[in-house]
């Protein structure tokens, strides 16, 4: 997409920074999709692990939703093309929820 | 909104490529607020999760989650909406090379799959139901049954929006433009999509 510049009226010119660098083709979105699938696969099977591998499983899950959570917003949800603004606004709140939740559970000794 | 006068006869236009208005900060506003909005919808998601986490060990006279559970039933679900965001993402893409009839092809199949994840959803619920785990049973009862209840009413109001969209895409009556207010939907989708990541991993997942 083409950034579009505009003559305001205070003589600046205001960019469009959504859409930066190649637009995904269609097979981008499918790769990035399968990769999902196969690391939902992964994480279903930790279930069937051995007892003695809970702590294994358990890291790899949380990997694993972190990779599924920064694919599905880099790539479906363009923020590796958009603006950095948006980021901001969504990471603001991530932080912001992931800072005030484990205080909430601090404070009941949830991870006592 | 924070729109700024545009000179006249300058060879300004009044829409960008996505038909937003100009704006001050160049990027369109209705974008802007959806992810502020998004935003704000983690720490709505984030209070139920810690929510459930806390009181997923209480489980008074009712089954716990080993005993309901049936992860390769949810396992399918989440893989339905997974595959949604694929189906949502080609219906932006569609949308943004201007081809209608796929746009509404993809987002009937995206709405489709959602109404499927749902349907999954009250299967789940009324098994749990039937095993003796209700909302008033226990703490954990309840605080599982508003979490995921809460997810399955964004789902839900996510179908509504797609089948609204698809119906006034085919009457050729969107208001501004058509690939923002599909990308604007797209967003809340994937962003349903994202929550239940997290969910599926730290509800169901993650033993207690």
């Amino acid at each position: 997409m083409s950034a579009v510049t505009e003559h305001t009226d205070h003589g600046t010119e205001a960019h469009d920074h959504a859409d930066h660098g190649s637009h995904p083709t269609t097979l981008t979105f499918v790769k990035v999709a399968i990769i999902l699938a196969v690391i939902t696969a992964l994480e279903t099977s930790t279930y069937w692990w051995v007892e003695d591998a809970h702590t294994v499983a358990m890291i790899t899950l949380f990997i694993c939703m972190a990779i599924k959570f920064v694919m599905i917003l880099l790539w479906f949800m363009h923020l590796k093309w958009d603006s950095k603004l948006f980021s901001l606004m969504f990471y603001i709140g991530v932080g912001l929820a992931i800072a005030v939740y484990i205080v909430a559970l601090m404070t009941f000794h949830f991870f006592a | 909104m924070a729109d700024i006068a545009v000179h006249e006869g300058a060879h300004a236009h009044e829409h960008d490529a996505h038909g937003a208005h100009a704006t001050s900060t160049g990027l369109s506003n209705n974008k802007l607020a959806m992810w502020l909005f998004l935003g704000t919808e983690c720490l709505l998601f984030g209070g139920l999760i810690s929510t459930y986490m806390l009181y997923r060990g209480r489980l008074g006279n009712g089954p716990g989650p080993g005993q309901v559970f049936d992860i390769p039933l949810t396992s399918i679900s989440s893989f339905i909406l997974l595959m949604s965001s694929l189906t949502m993402v080609l219906a932006v893409n569609a949308a943004k090379e201007g081809d209608d009839r796929n746009t509404r092809v993809w987002l009937s199949a995206t709405a489709l799959l959602g109404a499927l994840f749902v349907g999954g959803q009250v299967y789940e619920f009324t098994a749990f139901y039937q095993e003796g785990l209700g909302f008033t049973t226990s703490l954990f009862g309840s605080s599982f049954f508003t979490l995921t209840g809460f997810h399955g009413v964004h789902v839900s109001l996510g179908i509504i929006m797609l089948m609204a969209l698809v119906g006034i895409i085919t009457r050729s009556k969107v208001p501004g433009d058509k690939a923002e207010v599909v990308e604007l939907i797209g967003l809340y989708w994937h962003f349903v999509d994202v929550v239940w990541v997290v969910i599926f991993t730290l509800v169901y997942l993650i033993p207690a």
